[in-house]
């Protein structure tokens, strides 16, 4: 398991390979980048700022990968989060799984982005032309977790 | 001692990042807020309804238990991703 919260850029290219490298007898790899958006709810973003809590962060992060594990036969789990001033279409996030078979691989990757959103303390201030505004959480977060409430939750 | 922490809007709001408050024996994050309040309306957010708190960096409820040394943070619905 690899969480990193970090100001720096991240290379797909390099995440990925050293989630095949350490993939061992797995058949797949998932992995998903989340970029700026140019546009959110109140008009055109031209930058962002993002505060998180140093140390819960990674707690937080680590914690949502061990549910996954708890639920699905994962190998490798790669979590980077940037934090600090980013700029239109940068990279935010980073998740990459391996399992066995596509199945798992796919719903641990969404089940992470899915919880990261809703409980990693992380918190996007956009810049737009009436200024710098906290971004307000959203429902339809919220929503996607209900499809993993069947069984055990992450606090 | 409690030490408090403050993160995104509410940092703003409260205008302090963090603060010490002088705390003996058990109590609850409950009547930790009420005592916020009574002290400073700039802490008047904290009565809002969207309010997470993480007691010693676990998201908590308002009834968890808290002493002496712990670290009770507050702060908005979380938006990263």
């Amino acid at each position: 398991m690899m969480i990193k919260v970090q100001s720096a850029d991240f290379c797909v290219g390099e995440e990925y390979s050293r989630l095949r490298q350490n993939a061992d007898s797995d058949g797949a790899i998932v992995t998903f980048t989340g970029l700026v958006r140019d546009f959110n709810q109140d008009g055109s973003v031209s930058s962002m700022f993002i505060e998180h809590y140093p140390g819960m962060t990674e707690k937080s992060l680590m914690k949502i990968c061990s549910e996954a594990r708890m639920r699905w036969e994962l190998g490798q789990i790669s979590v980077i989060h940037r934090i600090g001033h980013l700029t239109a279409s940068e990279q935010i996030v980073f998740v990459g799984v391996t399992a066995k078979h596509r199945k798992e691989a796919f719903e641990g990757a969404q089940f992470i982005m899915d919880y990261l959103k809703n409980s990693a303390p992380l918190w996007k201030k956009e810049g737009t032309l009436s200024g710098m505004k906290w971004v307000d959480s959203k429902t339809s977060d919220e929503q996607a977790l209900t499809r993993w409430y069947e069984d055990k939750q992450v606090s | 001692m409690i030490n408090i922490k403050f993160f995104a809007d509410f940092r703003e709001r409260a205008g302090v990042a963090s603060l010490k408050l002088e705390q003996s024996g058990e109590t609850t994050v409950a009547s930790l807020v009420e005592t916020l309040l009574e002290q400073n309306n700039d802490f008047e957010f904290l009565s809002s309804k969207n309010v997470l708190i993480a007691v010693n960096q676990t998201l908590s409820a308002s009834d968890a238990k808290i002493n002496d040394g712990d670290e009770v943070a507050f702060f908005p619905p979380v938006t990263g991703g």
